[in-house]
């Protein structure tokens, strides 16, 4: 492994890692809230937001699954020395990162009726991310609130699998949102 | 039913007060350190590891301080701990072939390679009280012996070459944790075997015992016991290669027990395992007897509806931290659900005595 | 593994040493060393659990022992020379003292390393390890057996 693939990790794992879980809970709990993240300096492609969430949420039992722009060395390096996640297919993934065209939505678990949390959850970067655009409306949304989703029709689909379905991250710099199964988008 | 209530709280702080003065005791006693406990408590060390299911010596001992000896409460206070741990990845399975063994002693070959070795046992003590230890007797160092290494050989290992006893498939796949999804039934080997090693050593024992007495005969020998110190190995992704992260000291215990073959296979013996961390030999034992009670089916023998074949009655009992959360969770307020009951009673009550009033009136 | 023909067994040899050897060894003989060289801190030192596996009937497929507490942390010197420690149990300054150990392993500072920290931890630890192997063979059962009647 080269060096500069070993930095850019967390400088205090436990405080950061807190402060970014946060976020990522917050943002889910308030679909369409638009929150920064800091501690991650992941490699080019990757943004510091997906990087973060990344190294938040990940470790040596969730498999990743990396779209194709992202599938590179110095990314993969990376996420193995300050994660610990194994990659895998699509249909085995727990999260997924990359751009929106470039991940198989049809092809990732969407949890099962017993265990409607056994799907996986996909970090989306984005150009740019604001509040315009789609039309969120759902619990944690008073009346409904805007964000700038790539689409709509694929939400509307998943949130029809509701109890099952997938959770979106959307990252953008240090920026992140998410719009989770149970968001109606118009 | 549930309905929070409010209040007590200066009542609970003043229990854990009096709690922590009553685990110090008496204070003209010297307080026990935790290295005090992890040397010459050893055995409740061990216990406390492979039960709370992590190890680490210096962490048993505390906890078992702070349990003021209950062990019980000490794993529940060691698993708690546990789950706070990010974990890092599993290990390379353990190579307990090359063990450096303190013990090692088999019932079924006198003559085994590598020989039979007592190591520290109680197994020949008299069970009698020794008042020297009252009256705090140093003890002198333990004889030594000529160390030419001798490897020890798996005694199983001879009988497999022979072809008598039932091989065990080898497998690279990852095995199932019960610590990160449900348990769920049927359970595969690797989920028995984990769940039999962090069991409750009482409920095991009863278990193997119970099978020795006739339930779900499987008369087992003891082919080898070995206790001592392995290496752990684990893969590394940014160096690329395995190294080795620790030694740890695990008992482990292969039973051959009878098998009478069928008209398509010739006879062979069937085994059991027992492999738990530190030196817990009782449970290790313990655990190969019933490891081999619950195999009935994959072994196509019949269901003799004994306990330690019944996988669901086994697995689902064998937990003391489960256990005991159940259990003693009522001990704590059930005032309305108690409440509902009385109404009821009473409520039955009058209207048999109004009934009996009724009859004796006609 | 032929130890001979594997390029990292001497890496290998060295990171299992300080990985088994009590924190209070690496501790006492890092400070003897008396080398402080100009790092910076890859990945702090952190506390974690590794799940041992064991085989079923020592030979078969794998299952899930338990847990074991490791510390880990990862350095870089200021020549660029990266070092890993994986230590067993919670000694946050043990792992960072591997991975400074490891990093130095790689430099010119080999020598004395290996001289004044490596070789007196492998000599402590194959010491402990014959004297308990000595206690133990003076356990070993010499059976003999007894003259048995009707000659």
């Amino acid at each position: 492994m080269q060096t500069h693939i070993l930095e850019g990790g967390f400088a205090d794992h436990p405080q950061e890692a807190s402060r970014s879980f946060r976020a990522v809970m917050t943002a889910m709990a308030r679909p369409g809230t638009i929150h920064a993240v800091a501690g991650a300096q992941p490699p080019a492609p990757l943004s510091p937001a997906a990087g973060t969430v990344l190294l938040t949420l990940c470790d040596p039992e969730t498999p990743v699954f990396l779209a194709a722009g992202l599938d590179q060395p110095q990314v993969r390096d990376w996420i193995t020395f300050h994660t610990g996640a194994p990659f895998g297919a699509a249909q085995d993934a727990m999260f997924a990162v990359g751009a929106w065209d470039q991940l198989p939505l049809a092809e990732f678990p969407q949890g099962t009726a017993e265990y409607p949390d056994r799907s996986a959850t996909l970090i989306v970067e984005l150009p740019t991310l604001s509040n315009s655009g789609a039309t969120l409306q759902g619990p944690g949304i008073k009346d409904r609130t805007q964000v700038s989703l790539p689409e709509t029709r694929a939400f509307q689909d998943n949130a029809r699998l509701f109890p099952l379905g997938l959770d979106f991250i959307f990252t953008s710099g240090d920026c992140l949102a998410a719009v989770p199964r149970t968001t109606r988008v118009s | 039913m549930y309905v929070a209530v409010k209040g007590g709280e200066r009542a609970i702080d003043n229990a854990h007060a009096w709690l922590a003065e009553e685990r110090r005791g008496d204070r003209s006693v010297a307080e026990l350190g935790v290295a005090q406990i992890r040397e010459q408590l050893a055995l409740a060390v061990n216990r406390v590891m492979a039960e709370g299911s992590l190890y680490d010596p210096d962490l048993a001992a505390l906890a078992i301080k702070q349990a003021r000896g209950d062990l019980i409460e000490a794993i529940f206070l060691i698993r708690a701990y546990r789950t706070t741990l990010p974990r890092f990845g599993g290990s390379i399975p353990i190579e307990t072939e090359d063990m450096t063994c303190d013990r090692r002693v088999s019932a079924t070959f006198k003559d085994a390679p590598g020989g039979q070795v007592l190591g520290p046992t109680f197994d020949y003590t008299h069970r009698l009280l020794d008042f020297k230890l009252a009256a705090e007797g140093d003890v002198g160092p333990a004889p030594v012996g000529d160390t030419a290494t001798v490897p020890t050989p798996h005694i199983m290992s001879f009988l497999d070459r022979e072809g008598l006893i039932q091989s065990e498939p080898a497998s690279d796949e990852t095995p199932a944790d019960l610590t990160r999804a449900p348990l769920e039934l049927p359970a595969g080997r690797a989920l028995r075997l984990q769940s039999l090693t962090r069991a409750d050593e009482g409920f095991i024992l009863g278990m193997a015992y119970s099978t020795q007495r006739g339930y779900a005969r499987n008369h087992a020998f003891v082919a080898e016991l070995r206790i001592g110190a392995v290496a752990v190995e684990m893969d590394i992704p940014e160096l690329g290669f395995a190294i080795e992260i620790g030694e740890i000291t695990v008992t482990e215990c292969e039973t051959v027990n009878q098998f009478t073959g069928s008209r398509t296979e010739p006879a062979q013996f069937t085994r059991g395992y027992g492999l738990v961390f530190g030196m817990t030999e009782r449970k290790a034992i313990s655990m190969a007897l019933v490891d081999r009670a619950l195999r009935w089916k994959e072994l196509g023998e019949d269901d003799l509806g004994a306990p330690a074949q019944d996988e669901e009655f086994v697995l689902y009992h064998s937990d003391n931290i489960q256990a005991t959360g159940f259990l003693e969770h009522i001990k704590l307020p059930h005032y309305v659900d108690f409440q509902s009951e009385l109404e009821l009673i009473r409520k039955l009550r009058r209207e048999a005595h109004a009934n009996i009033a009724q009859e004796a009136a006609e | 593994m032929n130890v001979m023909s594997d390029p990292n067994a001497a890496r290998k040899g060295w990171l299992g040493l300080l990985a088994k050897s009590p924190a209070t060894d690496v501790a006492r003989l890092w400070t003897g060393l008396d080398i402080a060289p100009a790092h910076t801190v890859l990945r702090a030192p952190e506390i974690g659990g590794v799940m041992v596996r064991g085989k079923a009937g020592a030979v078969g497929a794998a299952f899930n022992l338990g847990e074991m507490t490791v510390t880990r942390a990862s350095v870089k010197l200021s020549d660029g020379t990266v070092g890993h420690g994986y230590v067993q149990g919670r000694g946050k300054d043990h792992a960072l003292q591997a991975a400074l150990v490891d990093a130095l392993m790689q430099t010119d500072a080999a020598g004395a390393v290996e001289t004044r920290l490596l070789t007196p931890l492998r000599t402590a630890m194959m010491q402990a390890k014959a004297d308990r192997a000595a206690k133990a063979a003076a356990t070993k059962v010499d059976f003999f057996t007894m003259v048995r009647g009707e000659d």
